[in-house]
């Protein structure tokens, strides 16, 4: 009797320091499914979710504050792939989501008045410049967020839809007719 | 006798390569105008040094390699570049790109070149002259030859220990390689035995297909004739031999594996016709300006013709006069050519063939059936995938299942579609699926490049935040401090000193007229200190009398 509980006295004494030892070994930094969540955003740190950049919607994704129709640039590929990571059913945008085809934002150098606004506005940093010098828009580091449109004071920036060049051309879906058998 | 191997799977199409090889190879005559792309090859694209307006000669650099995957760009005769812009070139996407328009001046004069000494040159040297002398892989890929030609990396003990030559050509139709071959093999070998000098290579293999005996024969008496310790290997006609991975596989029974190049098993291939550009570029100094195209399908006169590069196409057409019933033309073999949406488009240096087609010739697909599983794609497949699954993930766009399956080691060799009784076009569907998952990993880089400048932003906004802070206290504290030790000390020492002279001073100072005052003057001051007291009342009370 005593040293059968003796043997599971130890047992358990032994499980615990596993246990103790591994909590602080494999101890995860922050949660997890925050970072898989923001690997699916497009990175666009457009706030266009609500939130202010795409990890901050992340976080709200994994609390279950937000819901995961709520990024038009990530397109509805975006909600399916959001949907099958949480397990969670395909949902279509909201009825005034407006998905706009990919573009950079362009200053027209006449207009600007070298004010600065639209580059603290900027998430990525992709627009060069200093106070009374004109400004220009990195092109290839714009997302297309849109956040530096509206702060403009003389509204020297257009967004410019991204064409379709060779380099960037995708092959279409195969045109195929199936036809039944009779 | 060298033991030759098998690969998996490959089709036997007809060869219709005969028609094309009655007569020798023809100079094509100088054309009107020349169209030269800027992207003849896999990569970057070539920086334009013209202008419109410039005078070029034959021979003349007119667009820099521009990146590291990337190669040069020449002028194919002499003339006046008439206009840099953008062009209809031969592409699946029928979108044009950058290209310089050369009138010919009918006089080709050259610019100056020579003949390099290769072997008393550095190799890497001797890859940056190939490079600028826009010499790229003529097999199909365009894949710039100088970068097939670096060191290892990561093996500095390994080198590569056989090169092969691909002669196989297994493509119906195309026979450019094989008249090459008939014609030109001395400077073949010569071209081989540069490369393998680049590479340091141990054995040189020359693969070719057993139905071009004139071809083999003529590369055996070449090898005899140079004494080179070269090796001309007969291969059975399959399709597709001429693969790269599958011609290794055949001639040395090694496979490369997955998702790995020829270079990380120690071997290396080459067309034979960019060697033969090789020791064009080195023996004679001349950068790569024409390539030899078969004319071939429906036409009266099928035959290879030498075109300069730039070459429209549609007078390709004519010169080989097309049939009547001819209704589309296709680059390349009838395989995994793709067909021109226009034909005013020029000749690069991947256009080995131009076929004009007929309903007749190549009668059009019948209408696709619902894939029965039969698996006749699976067992022709010369990379050993499984085509009915990869079409069933690429359908559906499952692109990450398609991937799990090996997708990217599909060479997009046509065999699964040419065996398949449904007719389905599934090369078509495995293109669509690599240029998505392609797009994807562009869309998926730049997602991760635009984080972290997000993030670093953020980080900077942080870091800025705390400086500030810090600088605000330590500006505080300095302030602080200098307050405390004012207070704390006593007044600067020459304050200090002013304060005790002017102190030593007054006590030394001796009063001359209030001390010791004598009686009389006791008696004035007495009198005048009463008439002030009498004053002092007198002011008091009327202050008084005016309150009241």
């Amino acid at each position: 009797m005593l040293s059968a509980l003796l043997v599971m006295a130890i047992i358990a004494i032994v499980l615990g320091a596993v246990l103790g030892y591994s909590a602080i070994k494999f101890r995860v930094e922050g949660n997890p499914l925050v970072e898989k969540i923001d690997a699916i955003l497009p990175q666009t740190q457009c706030g266009q979710c609500g939130y202010p950049g795409c990890r901050p919607y992340a976080e709200a994704i994994a609390s279950g504050e937000a819901d995961i129709n709520l990024c038009p640039p990530g397109g509805e590929e975006g909600i399916h792939k959001l949907a099958d990571l949480l397990g969670m059913e395909f949902k279509t945008f909201g009825g005034n989501t407006v998905i706009k085809p990919k573009a950079v934002a362009f200053i027209d150098e006449n207009i600007c008045i070298g004010c600065t606004l639209c580059f603290q506005a900027c998430p990525v940093d992709a627009i060069a410049g200093a106070a009374k010098q004109m400004h220009t828009i990195i092109a290839y580091e714009c997302t297309g967020c849109e956040l530096c449109v509206a702060p403009c004071p003389v509204d020297c920036i257009s967004m410019v839809p991204i064409e379709e060049k060779i380099t960037t051309w995708k092959r279409k879906y195969p045109e195929q007719t199936l036809v039944l058998a009779q | 006798m060298r033991t030759l191997y098998q690969f998996h799977g490959g089709i036997h199409p007809t060869g219709n390569k005969t028609q094309s090889t009655q007569c020798p190879i023809a100079r094509m005559p100088l054309p009107s105008r020349l169209v030269i792309p800027f992207r003849q090859h896999a990569g970057e694209s070539a920086k334009p040094l013209v202008r419109a307006g410039d005078r070029v000669l034959k021979g003349q650099l007119i667009g820099m390699p521009d990146g590291f995957v990337s190669s040069a760009v020449h002028a194919s005769t002499s003339g006046t570049i008439a206009a840099i812009d953008m062009q209809p070139i031969a592409h699946p996407s029928g979108m044009p790109d950058l290209c310089a328009t050369l009138i010919p001046d009918g006089r080709e004069e050259w610019v100056p070149h020579a003949a390099v000494d290769y072997l008393g040159s550095d190799p890497a040297e001797l890859r940056q002259y190939l490079r600028l002398s826009g010499v790229v892989g003529l097999g199909g890929a365009v894949f710039p030859c100088d970068l097939k030609l670096r060191p290892l990396r990561g093996h500095p003990n390994r080198s590569i220990c056989t090169l092969i030559l691909n002669g196989a050509e297994c493509e119906p139709y195309i026979t450019c390689d094989d008249m090459l071959m008939r014609e030109r093999a001395a400077e073949i070998v010569q071209g081989a035995e540069m490369l393998r000098f680049m590479l340091e290579a141990g054995e040189v293999l020359i693969g070719i297909e057993d139905n071009k005996p004139e071809a083999i024969a003529a590369m055996r008496q070449a090898v005899t004739d140079s004494g080179l310790p070269f090796e001309v290997i007969v291969v059975p006609t399959i399709y597709p031999s001429g693969s790269a991975k599958q011609l290794i596989r055949i001639l040395t029974g090694l496979e490369v594996p997955s998702g790995k190049l020829p270079t990380d098993i120690g071997v290396q291939c080459f067309n034979i016709a960019t060697s033969y550009s090789v020791y064009r570029a080195l023996a004679h100094g001349e950068p790569l300006l024409s390539r030899i195209v078969t004319v071939t399908g429906n036409v009266r006169q099928a035959q290879n013709l030498e075109v300069l590069l730039g070459t429209p196409v549609q007078e390709l057409i004519a010169l080989g006069e097309a049939l009547p019933d001819t209704n589309r033309y296709i680059m390349g073999g009838p395989m995994m050519g793709m067909e021109l949406a226009s034909t005013d488009v020029p000749l690069v240096k991947a256009g080995n063939c131009i076929i004009a087609a007929s309903d007749k010739l190549f009668p059009p697909a019948p209408p696709a059936l619902p894939c029965i599983r039969c698996t006749r794609c699976a067992q022709a497949c010369p990379a050993d995938l499984q085509p009915m699954d990869l079409y069933w993930f690429a359908q559906s766009r499952d692109f990450g299942k398609a991937q799990a399956f090996s997708l990217f080691d599909c060479i997009e060799c046509g065999s699964c579609s040419y065996v398949c009784p449904s007719h389905i076009p599934l090369v078509q569907y495995f293109q669509f699926a690599k240029s998505e998952i392609r797009a994807r990993e562009q869309e998926k880089k730049a997602a991760d490049h635009a984080r972290e400048r997000h993030e670093f932003r953020e980080y900077r906004f942080e870091r800025e935040k705390q400086e500030k802070a810090e600088k605000l206290a330590a500006k505080e504290r300095a302030v602080r401090e200098a307050v405390a030790a004012s207070a704390a000390t006593s007044p600067q020492p020459e304050i200090q000193a002013a304060i005790d002279r002017a102190k030593e001073q007054a006590a030394t100072v001796e009063p001359k007229n209030t001390d010791n005052p004598t009686p009389q003057q006791q008696s004035e001051i007495a009198g005048i200190e009463a008439q002030r007291e009498h004053i002092r009342e007198l002011a008091k009370s009327s202050v008084e009398h005016t309150k009241d």
